[in-house]
């Protein structure tokens, strides 16, 4: 099973209360993936020219200061930072491949869950209200988001095997459903230098679009791609740096609807986690067509 | 008549009223209050009672439903009505997919549109949907009728057995087995009957008829020596 909520402001006032809001619907996916569960929130943007990773550890009481001032003195740049329970969120005008590159040196045990302007991934076992309770989601401000709860069925239940799983520089993917060929595909995409940190079937599908992307696709061709290349079930939500993204399938096994106001538009995999946002009684609400691309974006 | 707030009442303990009234009818009017899409609402009710759910509902609402009439003001999820034996259901709004699913018997309807696999297998069933329905519907389809005033996706009527469609939008392509037939005055009489119940106002002489072209394998009755 599995279950995907995605939540988009269009209403800018609302941007404070983006965690309060969406951490209902995350809960309420509870019964469709209750082994792990996760996030992906965009907010809180660094400007051009500057990059922000977010970095997660299995262990508690990882001491991530020690880390930040290896991390300056090798780079020889100041980073500015916070720590969100076992994750860390790092600022840096350093480029991108310098910091991964001092990061892999100094602290190889660290992932690093997403990289971007805006992007923050935070995901982890346990129940879904387990997760947003340690990274405190009630409390996050932001432009959009989108969540998972898992229900493993390809793979074994770890941090790094929860979605969202990141592809490329503010990109990510949640998904729901099993892929056939992730076997083949995985091997194929290594070959293009695509790396991978599990057995997940979902991370080769967020492999497969990075590929893509690296390609020179944009994103609606990348998916259009994908739906020719991957063989299974989905549905996806994938969270771009100004909005979102959601496409099926085209046998469409998996469920998913959607609602707009003028405030938002959401997504879920049942309507049941939509039922407590504002205003949804007078909502439109809609399942999405198979094999049909809907974005959100802000201009 | 009852009012069941599912804000504060669980679905179990408004099942276990609605089946209870099959034992000793005690009620036979009955609202629901703030269904937020949860599932298997009303489901398995033995009794002709009247029942209107005021909002969403979620998955499988009225499955099994014999005898009674329940109206959903809202839109409903997965499998709404699926295998009903008799009475009626009425979704003011959309539904999704498998609307219908393997239903023996009363009638459905859509005022909305309903998602792909709308009436699969059916098997007595009457669905009339007045907005427009997805791919695959009605495939291996039994028995019974479904009748959709918009447009049918792609592969409707896949593997079809009895069931009669008539469908007045655009059909985006009929599945294996399933074709286009002549409309002759006993099916506008049928149609109109359908219609009418539904209370649906369209023309019966704006609908196509399509039905079972019985070339599958187990219409052959050379392919009995098989066994």
């Amino acid at each position: 099973m599995c279950g995907i909520v995605g939540l988009y402001l269009k209403n800018r006032a609302l941007e404070p209360q983006l965690g309060k809001l969406f951490e209902p619907m995350l809960l309420a996916m509870t019964d469709r993936g209750p082994d792990s569960a996760g996030f992906a929130i965009y907010g809180d943007e660094v400007p051009d020219g500057a990059i922000k990773l977010t970095l997660q550890t299995h262990d508690a009481d990882y001491d991530w200061e020690k880390l930040v001032a290896a991390l300056e003195a090798r780079l020889g740049s100041r980073l500015d930072w916070f720590q969100n329970a076992t994750a860390a969120v790092l600022k840096s005008t350093a480029a991108e491949a310098d910091l991964r590159g001092a990061l892999a040196d100094i602290a190889p045990e660290i992932r690093v869950m997403s990289a971007g302007q805006s992007i923050e991934i935070l995901k982890g076992m346990g129940l879904p209200t387990e997760v947003t309770e340690r990274f405190t989601l009630k409390n996050m401000q932001g432009t959009h988001i989108i969540g998972h709860t898992r229900m493993a069925t390809e793979s074994a239940v770890t941090m790094e095997g929860s979605h969202p799983f990141s592809t490329g520089a503010d990109l990510c993917l949640v998904h729901n459903g099993s892929l056939s060929n992730h076997f083949r595909l995985r091997q194929e995409l290594r070959r293009e230098g695509i790396t991978f940190e599990t057995e997940n079937d979902s991370e080769v599908a967020a492999g497969y679009l990075t590929w893509r992307l690296q390609q020179g696709d944009t994103l609606a061709e990348a998916l259009d791609h994908a739906l020719q290349d991957l063989d299974g079930f989905f549905t996806f939500a994938i969270g771009t740096k100004n909005g979102f993204a959601v496409i099926r399938d085209p046998i469409a096994c998996k469920p998913a609807v959607l609602a707009e106001t003028d405030d938002y538009v959401a997504m879920a995999s049942e309507y049941q986690a939509l039922s407590s946002l504002p205003g949804i009684e007078n909502a439109r609400v809609w399942e999405p067509d198979p094999a049909t691309l809907y974005v959100w974006e802000r201009q | 008549m009852k009012t069941v707030d599912l804000s504060t009442a669980s679905v179990r303990e408004l099942n276990q009223a609605l089946h209870g009234q099959a034992q000793q009818l005690t009620e036979r009017d009955w609202a629901i209050t703030h269904p937020a899409g949860k599932h298997n609402i009303g489901v398995g009710i033995d009794e002709a009672l009247k029942i209107d759910i005021h909002g969403h509902a979620g998955y499988y609402c009225a499955g099994m439903n014999k005898k009674a009439n329940v109206t959903i003001h809202g839109n409903v999820g997965v499998g709404v009505a699926e295998n009903m034996m008799s009475g009626s259901v009425r979704v003011k709004g959309n539904a999704s997919q498998s609307a219908g699913a393997t239903a023996h018997g009363g009638l459905l309807v859509i005022e909305g549109d309903a998602g792909a696999r709308c009436g699969i297998s059916m098997k007595g069933v009457d669905i009339v949907v007045k907005g427009s329905i997805g791919h695959m519907s009605c495939f291996m389809g039994q028995a019974g009728r479904l009748v959709v005033c918009g447009d049918a996706g792609d592969n409707l009527g896949d593997s079809l057995y009895e069931v009669r469609l008539y469908v007045k939008g655009a059909v985006k392509s009929l599945g294996s087995d399933c074709i286009e037939k002549e409309v002759r005055p006993e099916h506008l009489i049928e149609l109109a009957a359908l219609l009418a119940q539904a209370g649906v106002d369209e023309k019966p002489e704006n609908f196509k008829r399509y039905g079972s072209a019985r070339e599958l394998y187990n219409f052959k009755v050379d392919n009995a020596a098989a066994y």
